[in-house]
């Protein structure tokens, strides 16, 4: 492999891209080899979404992309240009917390509160995708999201509280 | 509205919006004008020198600022207690840089710094080192008769030595009529916090940084960067609002701290180190350890002589110990005991402190053998544990401050129904999969150090307590600010704790579940302080109806000073700041546990597990389908955040006896998953049915709260429960952690 | 992880172009493991062409022989849960939720799916020898931690297990991998697709680096009435397999009349054995039937210093998955085992 100097560095350029984040507009000038995490969080100053092991083996970094729940770690910015992208800064609604959302705060369902962005972004892309029912199936289709602190139980509960009234709705 | 008292209320999380948002910043997290990113590059031997690195071609590409190593990097203090910290063991604490030598496999050899985070990686991915090896050692199970006792230091102090022998236990043990001998090794398991660590240092100027950190302790990363840097202790400031989760490893400043500061003060920009998850796994760990025991008990049931010994992992350069031995003795009173506890030097980086070390590890050992002895005289394992009840501890000959364990084990047992269990091993099935109930008992001790805490009426009449401790997940701000609200009895609206920053009052680091008595003993000592300073000021007001009234007369309540004999008389805070020429009235107080007193008493919180394990009867899958753990830690002041640290510490504990561990390879002596990929912890799919019971205590001794910590109490038991559950369900006792399913094949 | 040109292809044509005479070109569809493996520096690319922007290739559709096609395009999830193929191959459907994360599910392709590279320990650490990752260097896992590694089709060179569960069913349904290039089309039986290491342990396929999958077609018998895929691993979700197995039965008057078996875990490729599915045919559907045919599967099986209990266990989780496959309704979230 060349290594990339100062002569070489011109066909690297960065790109303009254009993303819908949390229903804002926003430009965004990267390099190809920018995850759409790092494009959030480094070059839109959006940290609610979090890096917590960078290769697809922890959920932390969920966010909802056109509508579906998908790692940003696992994919570059670059690829993403003209989405609609949904992070954890925008699923209230102004000061109206979202339902998931204080649901986990209700039923203590953190406690760092790092795996936290991506457990709730994660909730909402599953009970969107109305595939999980019971209990045992919810807890299966959250398994990409680990929390190290052991709020399992409570991250179930809260979602699957919020789940029910939905379906009663 | 009658003001209820908020120590014991299940107060939701304080912090929750802010977490729920994505608004609540982690140390990686903080911007800066111009902030540089560094990319840490880890050493791929285990031993031996670094030849060479060809640094030149890296710091050919543009953007990329500077290539640190042990070459090149600032002139630093010179003696190993400068780079000591609060939490170091004997020995000499690992030095970043510091030369050409390397002690271990991963061990930080050069720091990247580059305009982004990408070209910092990629820098650091083509840096060439070449390096010339030597022999090493990582393999402890190989190594054992190499074993020796361990070093003393101030460390030690909070982790004492093994008692010495008593009586006669060769003659009791042979003497039996029961006898169990066992082994029991886990392997390496790192703590493994979602956040990354990581440090953004603010170069404020000449000689002066703010820094977020992340860590468990903020005083003593800014103690540990003073001493390094030469700095004014006043021009560090340590800054650590969210820590997202950390389980000990953030006890010792980590060298993503020294490696960040250290670039910003040679380039004089503001610079962010963060280390990728790989790099998570090139510091502080749970030593692999392997322990023995010989139990002997009597016909009556009575265990009468114990011999525990342990091997612990320790690197060559710091003695870290872990109190592993010392604990059969206070939980079984038996008169003949020997108690060993040995280190063993590898090739690897010093062990580190991992949410309940050395208890965790003990009950493994301790309680399966209880199981087994309890199986082999056919006595139902928790009778066995009531036959051996201590009342006292006779290890060291003093009761304890309190200790309902009693009602834990009958609290617990009621709530599983642990009555239904038949004691036969594989007697009980559900279709194919076979049955199994275990239980185990949990023990942590119940410390707590000096700490300072500043109290504040604020000009509005409301209160500010502050300390510089953090809160990792456990739930400080929320306990922290019931406590301080009772002192004035406020509304928590009207309390606002202040921590996780170095130029607040002193607190030691947080861990060893010794922050709530720690810091909250401050905060309670602080808040007497205040009440003292703000009747004063009553008192001296105008006319004041308080005037001659003392503390037992008053109550603080409804926002101000109320009398006893006429609740009507009624002084609002607001008045009296407007009497103390609007200004606010403050105080800073330190709290000493009275060691005096204590020391004549054995300190802990106590547990009992009680688990159900399903197992496939041909595949050998496990599944823990429900447990209860009944704590008894004192007065719980947040009944709904506690019970979290319990659910929390029983996860762990399923994880330990089932999941997690880390994979050395010893001819290379590099760990092989140093992922979550690889390196499995419970997914939700894995955790099921967990309930927590808190049985009633008081300790009027401990502390003022009344109160142990909760942080480690829930891991102890769980992991020996399941195994003994295992060994219910199949008939295989299994003393190696984890334990892989294909082992019940 | 190194910087690359990145390009957009609008069609088919324009991305073979793009990566034409290029080695070091990419194509990058969902990315869930190429970019994984760039991060680590496993794989370098000075060119990702990205491919999610070509037109054709993102539907699943009948096809007029009676199967069903599915284009390489389309993600993991949108197959798992499109109604023909959870009506007609659930057996399909069930293993690709076994696999991964939803997120990653979200992400991950069909054709990318096929192309994913193993979890080896060893080829994931470039501070470690791996014939896999740099030819000649060694295998680390033969003499190594070797608990997660192959027992079947090993070679001396390589005992690298290949991770997908989607191509398990895949192999059990006989599907075929239609393939365009720059030399034009065609088509590979799926047993054909992917390689055992022999002396070439770094080619994980036949495919060859210019050749993009377009589709992959599944024949039209889909056995939805007597199905079952079983994952065994250390974890109940999220984590590769130790052993899998996915099981399609066609039975007739009690007899079966077709068996598939196919197990994941436990070579370099997807495992079939054609022979024991042959044996089974006209046979009750009974345990010891089902041992017998566990055991010609295994047959040759070698295990490693800490993978030996592999060849038990798979022997086991064949028969238990067959008779799952007799009831199908005892599929559990996750591919767990039950009854």
């Amino acid at each position: 492999m060349e290594i990339v100097t100062k002569s070489t560095r011109n066909v690297l350029q960065p790109r303009l891209l254009s993303l819908r984040v949390n229903g804002v507009p926003r430009i965004l000038e990267v390099s190809p080899w920018v995850s759409l995490l790092d494009g959030l969080r480094d070059h839109l100053d959006l940290t609610g979404t979090k890096k917590g092991c960078d290769h697809g083996q922890c959920g932390a970094c969920t966010v909802i992309c056109d509508g579906k729940r998908i790692l940003s770690c696992l994919t570059l910015a670059v690829m993403k240009n003209g989405s609609e992208i949904t992070t954890i800064e925008g699923i209230s609604n102004g000061d109206e917390l979202h339902p998931l959302q204080k649901a986990f705060i209700e039923h203590d369902a953190f406690q760092c509160g790092y795996c936290t962005p991506g457990q709730i972004c994660s909730a909402i892309g599953m009970i969107d995708e109305k595939k999980a029912q019971t209990r045992a199936e919810v807890k299966d289709s959250m398994s990409g999201n680990l929390c190290r602190c052991g709020a399992n139980s409570n991250i179930i509960d809260a979602i699957m509280e919020v789940k029910e009234r939905r379906n009663h709705a | 509205m009658l003001d209820l008292p908020q120590i014991g209320q299940p107060v939701s999380r304080l912090e929750g919006r802010a977490k729920v948002t994505g608004t609540a910043k982690y140390a990686g997290e903080y911007n800066a004008d111009g902030l540089l990113y560094g990319y840490v590059v880890n050493s791929t031997i285990t031993r031996g020198k670094i030849v060479h690195i060809d640094t030149n071609a890296v710091k050919e590409i543009e953007g990329v600022i500077e290539v640190f190593t042990h070459e090149n990097r600032p002139s630093l203090a010179w003696f190993d207690m400068q780079y000591s910290d609060m939490d170091a063991p004997p020995g000499s604490p690992f030095r970043p840089l510091q030369n050409a030598e390397i002690k271990y496999n991963g061990q930080p050899i050069a720091l990247i710094v580059a305009e982004t985070f990408e070209l910092a990686r990629y820098a650091a991915s083509i840096l060439k080192v070449s390096y010339q090896g030597e022999s090493f050692e990582t393999d402890l199970y190989n190594h054992q008769n190499e074993a020796r006792d361990p070093k003393k230091g101030v460390a030690t102090l909070l982790k004492p030595l093994p008692p010495k022998p008593k009586g006669d236990f060769e003659k009791a043990f042979s003497d039996s009529a029961a006898q169990v001998s066992a082994e029991f090794v886990h392997g390496t398991e790192h703590h493994n916090p979602i956040e990354l660590f990581a440090t953004t240092t603010i170069y404020e100027g000449e000689g002066k940084v703010t820094i977020y950190d992340k860590t468990q302790g903020t005083i003593n990363c800014q103690l540990y960067v003073g001493n390094i840097f030469g700095l004014h202790f006043k021009n560090v400031r340590v800054i650590s609002p969210y820590v997202g989760g950390a389980f000990g490893s953030g006890l010792r400043p980590q060298y993503q701290l020294f490696l960040s500061v250290m670039a910003a003060l040679q380039l004089k920009r503001s610079i962010r180190v963060t280390l990728d998850r790989q790099q998570m796994y090139t510091f502080g760990h749970r030593p692999p350890t392997i322990q023995k025991t010989r139990f002997g008990a009597d016909s009556d049931g009575k265990v009468n002589a114990i011999n525990h010994t342990a091997i612990g992992e320790t690197s060559r350069h710091e003695d870290y110990t872990e109190v592993v031995v010392n604990w059969a003795n206070i939980i079984y009173p038996a008169k003949n005991t020997i108690l060993e506890y040995q280190l063993l030097p590898m090739d690897v980086s010093s062990p580190l402190d991992m949410r309940a070390p050395g208890g965790s590890t003990a009950s493994h050992a301790i309680e399966s053998t209880m199981d087994e002895l309890a199986h082999k005289m056919k006595i139902d394992p928790m009778q066995f544990r009531l036959i051996n009840y201590a009342d006292i501890d006779v290890s060291e000959n003093r009761p304890f401050s309190s200790k309902e364990l009693r009602q834990c084990y009958i609290q617990g047992a009621e709530k599983f129904g642990w009555a239904e269990r038949n004691p036969e091993p594989r007697s009980m099935r559900r279709g194919h999969k076979l049955v199994g109930y275990g239980m185990a008992t949990g023990f942590w001790e119940a410390m707590s150090i000096p700490a300072r805490a500043e109290a504040v009426l604020t000009r509005e009449g409301k209160l500010r307590v502050s300390s510089a401790v953090t809160d990792i997940g456990t739930g400080t701000l929320t306990v922290m600010t019931q406590i301080a609200a009772d002192e004035l009895g406020l509304p928590l609206d009207d309390v606002q704790f202040c921590y996780g920053d170095s130029k607040m009052p002193f607190a030691p680091i947080q861990g060893g579940s010794f922050t709530l008595a720690t810091v909250g003993s401050a905060i309670k000592v602080a808040g007497k302080a205040l009440r003292k300073k703000i009747l004063k000021k009553a008192k001296e007001m105008k006319n004041s109806p308080l005037k001659n009234a003392s503390d037992g007369d008053v109550i603080f309540e409804r926002g101000g000073i109320s009398l006893k004999s006429n609740p009507d008389v009624l002084i609002s805070f607001r008045e009296i700041i407007v009497a103390n020429e609007d200004k606010e009235i403050k105080t800073t107080n330190m709290s000493v546990p009275n060691v005096f007193k204590l020391k004549n008493y054995t300190r802990a919180a106590h547990s009992a597990a009680f688990v159900e394990v399903e197992i496939d009867e041909e595949l050998g899958t496990i599944q823990v389908k429900r447990a209860v753990t009944a704590v008894a830690a004192g007065k719980i002041i947040n009944p709904k955040t506690a019970r979290s640290q319990i659910l929390g510490g029983m996860i762990w504990g399923i994880s330990k006896a089932l999941y997690e561990e880390t994979i050395s390879d010893h001819r290379y002596g590099r760990y092989m998953n140093q992922n979550l990929g690889e390196y499995h912890i419970p997914s939700h799919a894995d955790v099921h049915e967990l309930d927590v019971i808190f049985v009633e205590e008081k300790d009027e001794i401990i502390n003022e709260l009344g109160s142990k910590g909760v942080g480690e109490i829930g891991l102890v038991a769980m992991a020996p429960a399941i195994s003994n559950a295992i060994f219910h369900a199949t008939g295989k006792r299994i003393n190696k952690l984890p334990i892989h399913f294909d082992e019940l094949l | 992880m190194h910087n690359f040109n990145y390009a957009q292809a609008q069609n088919i044509g324009e991305a073979i172009e793009f990566a034409k005479g290029n080695e070091s070109a990419k194509f990058i569809a969902g990315g869930t493991n190429l970019i994984d493996l760039l991060k680590y520096n496993i794989t370098t690319a000075n060119m990702l062409v990205d491919i999610n922007h070509v037109p054709e290739h993102h539907l699943i559709e009948e096809k007029s022989d009676g199967g069903v096609r599915l284009g390489a395009f389309v993600t993991n999830a949108d197959t798992a849960y499109h109604p023909l193929i959870e009506s007609r191959y659930p057996l399909l459907s069930k293993a690709i939720l076994a696999g991964a994360s939803a997120q990653i599910r979200n992400m991950a392709t069909n054709g990318g799916n096929l192309l994913q590279r193993t979890r080896c320990y060893y080829f994931y650490d470039p501070a470690t020898p791996c014939n896999k990752r740099e030819p000649g260097t060694g295998c680390s896992a033969i003499g190594g931690y070797n608990r997660i590694m192959a027992v079947l089709g090993t070679s001396e060179n390589c005992i690298a297990v290949f991770p997908s569960d989607m191509c398990v069913a895949l192999a059990a349904l006989q599907a075929v991998v239609n393939i365009t290039g720059p030399e034009g089309d065609r088509s590979m039986p799926f047993a054909d697709f992917h390689r055992l290491p022999g002396d070439t342990p770094h080619l994980d396929n036949n495919l060859k680096t210019d050749e993009i999958i377009v589709s992959i077609d599944l024949p039209e018998k889909g056995f939805d009435k007597n199905y079952s895929y079983l994952k065994l691993r250390d974890r109940s979700s999220y984590a590769f397999a130790l052993v899998s197995v996915a099981t399609g039965l066609e039975l007739e008057n009690n007899l079966i009349k077709e068996a598939r078996i196919a197990l994941g875990g436990l070579a370099h490729k997807p495992w079939r054995v054609e022979k024991a599915e042959d044996f089974l045919k006209d046979k009750e559907p009974t345990m010891s039937n089902f041992a017998s045919a566990a055991e010609m599967i295994l047959f040759g099986a070698t295990g490693f210093e800490h993978n030996s209990f592999k060849i038990e266990l798979a022997k086991r989780a064949i028969v238990r998955n067959c008779m799952m496959a007799l009831n199908p309704e005892s599929q559990q979230p996750g591919a767990q085992p039950s009854l």
